[in-house]
């Protein structure tokens, strides 16, 4: 459908950023799924290193946004071409934000690491960073397809993400409700869901991204939510 | 689907529009000069107090679209207009039409600045005073100043009216062949690449005097360069090959046009 620039060179700044995002999305999903296997696992030497790799992430996201600038102040960019410049920067953005959060999960592996998490919360973690990391996956392959369909159903499905997130909410109220002494790591597990839960936001993100650099037109219709946590009281609610 | 149901129903506003809305009409425009047919079945309509821009590649036709507007083309040997372009709903080409009264209400300005070897004033006033527009000369040096002053020029000219006008640089000559135009109080400014020959400097400051007319005057603008149009107009409409390819919101033209060989030029890819 898209004929090739008549400059080469245009092509090459536009391949260059498409390949500089894809690496993006591969570090991000390790740093994510690192962080949470250093959380059950209480792994401190893995959870170092998610952290040190998001200088990587910062990097990365810092030379996609020059080099989009040049770009556009080179190129003078038009229609689909401008568009996609303007996705990479906010994909880089999103891709960012995540690389951030798996590193507040690595850190708080440390404040999590003595208190042994019990074996259900654990699981429902784990549960919770496999669709996250299941729904970053999907749409960094549909950032490679650019189907503005597959991204309009990878937005449908963030509601899932909500929806455990809701529960495990929940269930460390409860572990707190039950002996005070839990109250700390709970807490710090709490902020880990919550980071896994934001990653599936920037997913939705990302997949808006891509719509819009696809077809020019905002996807239509509310996001589906079904994260109830911020009106929560108390569990018996 | 909905697009498409939106797009006719955007195209059947249009239509309702067009008596109030419409400065001149083009309907199902062909030139063909001699043998040649150079434009095919045009229908495209000009905005009030709007500035339209005229866009793609080298022979497209949009300089020819622009010229049948004030019968520019009459001049060619050979040239042939066929189908129907109004001025406020009169036939441009009714063989009652005084072609140059016609051109005092279409003005036009061209690529190359083309001052005449006059002074400044008088490449001003020769156009109110053959037309009659001046009853003496305080009314003359009156349109002068305020053409001038509407081009943007008269701070720099005002000490040197009388100097020759093919002494002022390139831009200053551009500005000048604009405050020439609008010195007849044309209701339509047409200009051809009017910018093409000037410094980036000088195209900034007739691109900001484009903005300023639009106000008084309907402005319509071949240029080859994109950015410019999309800069300059509110309106644009993309020829290929003598035929009307889209015409659109220039916004929407420049984020996301409708049609595929618009596409392909304005983002420099081949088509």
């Amino acid at each position: 459908m898209t004929h090739p620039h008549i400059m080469s060179a245009f092509d090459e700044e536009l391949k260059y950023l498409t390949r500089r995002i894809s690496e993006m999305g591969g570090l991000a999903e390790q740093m994510v799924g690192d962080s949470v296997r250093a959380l059950v696992n209480s792994d401190l030497a893995l959870a170092q290193k998610v952290i040190s790799d998001d200088a990587m992430l910062d990097d990365a996201e810092r030379q996609i946004g020059e080099k989009a600038i040049v770009t556009i102040a080179k190129r003078q960019p038009m229609a689909s071409d401008l568009r996609e410049i303007m996705g990479s920067i906010r994909i880089a953005a999103d891709l960012e934000r995540v690389g951030d959060l798996g590193k507040n999960t690595a850190k708080r592996v440390i404040a999590v690491a003595g208190s042994g998490i019990p074996r259900k919360l654990a699981r429902g973690l784990e549960h919770l960073a496999e669709l996250a990391l299941i729904q970053l996956k999907e749409v960094l392959d549909v950032y490679a397809s650019r189907s503005p369909e597959k991204a309009n159903s990878i937005r449908e499905r963030d509601e899932e993400i909500d929806a455990i997130y809701t529960s495990l909410f929940r269930e460390l109220l409860t572990y707190m409700m039950e002996d005070p002494r839990n109250i700390t790591p709970c807490t710090h597990l709490l902020f880990c869901a919550k980071n896994i839960e934001r990653i599936g936001d920037h997913a939705t993100n990302i997949a808006e991204t891509i719509y819009y650099m696809a077809t020019g037109a905002q996807p239509q219709g509310e996001r589906p939510k079904d994260d109830t946590t911020a009106t929560m009281g108390s569990v018996t609610d | 689907m909905n697009i498409m149901s939106e797009a006719t129903v955007e195209k059947a506003l249009d239509q309702k529009m067009s008596d109030a809305n419409f400065k001149m009409v083009g309907k199902d425009v062909s030139v063909y000069y001699g043998e040649k047919r150079a434009l095919f079945d045009v229908n495209l309509n000009v905005r009030k107090n709007t500035v339209t821009a005229l866009i793609g590649p080298s022979g497209c036709g949009k300089s020819t679209f622009l010229r049948t507007l004030n019968r520019m083309n009459d001049t060619i040997e050979g040239c042939r207009v066929t189908g129907k372009i109004t001025l406020d709903h009169s036939d441009v080409y009714d063989p009652s039409v005084d072609v140059v009264e016609l051109r005092a209400r279409v003005g036009m300005v061209f690529q190359k600045p083309n001052p005449f070897p006059k002074s400044i004033y008088e490449n001003i006033a020769y156009g109110p005073r053959i037309h009659g527009l001046a009853r003496n000369r305080d009314d003359l040096d009156a349109i002068v100043e305020s053409s001038l002053k509407k081009a943007g020029l008269w701070n720099e000219v005002k000490d040197r009216l009388h100097e020759p006008g093919t002494g002022l640089s390139g831009g200053q000559q551009q500005r000048l062949c604009i405050a020439r135009a609008i010195a007849v109080s044309p209701e339509v400014i047409l200009m051809d690449e009017p910018c093409s020959a000037l410094d980036p400097i000088a195209t900034a400051k007739v691109e900001e005097l484009i903005h300023e007319l639009r106000a008084n005057f309907t402005i319509v603008i071949v240029t080859h360069s994109m950015q410019q149009a999309a800069r300059v107009s509110q309106r644009t409409a993309m020829f290929h090959l003598g035929n009307l390819v889209e015409e659109n919101d220039t916004d929407k033209m420049f984020t996301n046009p409708d049609d595929q060989r618009t596409q392909d030029y304005i983002m420099g890819r081949f088509g």
